[in-house]
């Protein structure tokens, strides 16, 4: 069956999507032609619903609404990979700025309380 | 293999100025103390860098003598790591790093066996390892978790290493310089590995034995964790 084919490519293209190297500007377009792509047939689609089940049977699908299903689904693990990167991004980000709050506050100390690392008792006694 | 010289720089008992001791802390309260007091005497420059622990452990490090560092908010022990590294190299009294974990599981001994050797041998890196000899005794189960996880970093990063995941390392400041860590949690292990080999420093490995106390059984990684590691590795 032709959906069977199409699926499996269309999986196996996004798990190759997955694992490379994020280009960000040529994942970026990628993403928005897919997404542009789906906005068309979504609109085709109200246009012409019979269009849909004329397409579906054509490649082996019974009835239109399941190859909407199918389409949806893919769209869906696209979103789920877009999430995942964006999250990774802002997560990035959120580091970088935890970090210099970490070594500014740390300079910040050093400098009110100078010398009160050698102060520090070496063996302090047990605490309560 | 590898042996403790007699002849370092540094003379035997006398506390090393020149090396600072990163240790990325998180919720390790009750065992955080004693493991900055064996520190101490042999390393004086210890930085922890509490990771948002929602327990007392930025307290007691500091308490105990450790100078502290603190994220604001948890992001992993591979983001406390950069942020001790960055900080020990602002440092000017810093030659060499050594990273080590909270939990009492690293000998002080063998990081300043690690230090000699990398001191007498000009070496920009030395990696701890348990399996080079039999002292330290993993379970059935984590040494096969422990022996993928060196395949994998073996195969990603080109290096011969016989332990992978092993917290204790010493970095010269020239190859901590090329650490730039973006994985925050567990993957930072074979990341790190991969930047230090892009460094092109020499580097060796060391006996280390572990210490698998009760404590550090209990809080060690799981073995379903080694799944998020690869997944962070493989999926960008």
């Amino acid at each position: 069956m032709w959906i069977q084919l199409l699926l499996i490519a269309a999986i196996i293209a996004l798990g190759i999507f997955f694992v490379r190297r994020p280009g960000s500007d040529s994942h970026l377009a990628m993403r928005r032609i897919v997404f542009g792509f789906f906005v068309v047939v979504a609109i085709l689609a109200v246009l012409f619903p019979h269009a849909i089940t004329w397409l579906a049977q054509l490649i082996g699908v019974g009835r239109g609404t399941d190859l909407l299903l199918y389409i949806v689904s893919m769209m869906f693990l696209v979103f789920v990979y877009t999430q995942f990167h964006r999250n990774a991004q802002m997560q990035q980000k959120i580091t970088g700025l935890a970090r210099t709050i970490a070594l500014l506050e740390a300079e910040r100390s050093a400098a009110a309380a100078p010398g009160d690392e050698a102060e520090k008792p070496v063996s302090p006694s047990d605490e309560g | 293999m590898v042996i403790m010289s007699s002849s370092d720089d540094i003379p035997a008992g006398a506390a090393d100025h020149r090396t600072w001791v990163v240790i990325p802390l998180y919720n390790e309260e009750s065992v955080i103390a004693d493991v900055i007091a064996g520190l101490l005497p042999s390393f004086p420059n210890v930085v922890c860098i509490d990771d948002g622990s929602s327990d007392g452990s930025a307290a007691v490090a500091a308490a105990a003598g450790a100078t502290l560092l603190q994220h604001p908010i948890n992001l992993g022990q591979g983001a406390a790591l950069q942020t001790g590294i960055e900080f020990a190299l602002s440092r000017p009294d810093c030659d060499y790093i050594v990273t080590f974990d909270a939990d009492g599981q690293h000998r002080v001994a063998d990081a300043v066996g690690m230090v000699a050797l990398a001191r007498k041998d000009d070496l920009g890196i030395v990696f701890g390892s348990r399996f080079l000899d039999d002292r330290t005794k993993p379970g059935l189960l984590k040494t096969i978790v422990l022996k993928t996880a060196v395949r994998v970093t073996n195969l990603t990063t080109g290096l011969r290493l016989t332990d992978a995941h092993n917290g204790l390392r010493v970095l010269r400041v020239d190859a901590a310089a090329g650490v730039h860590l973006k994985q925050d949690r567990m993957a930072h292990a074979t990341e790190i590995v991969l930047q230090l080999r892009r460094t092109g420093k020499p580097w060796a490995e060391f006996p280390v034995e572990l210490l698998y106390t009760d404590y550090s059984k209990a809080k060690g990684q799981s073995v379903l964790n080694s799944v998020n590691i690869l997944v962070d590795l493989l999926v960008r």
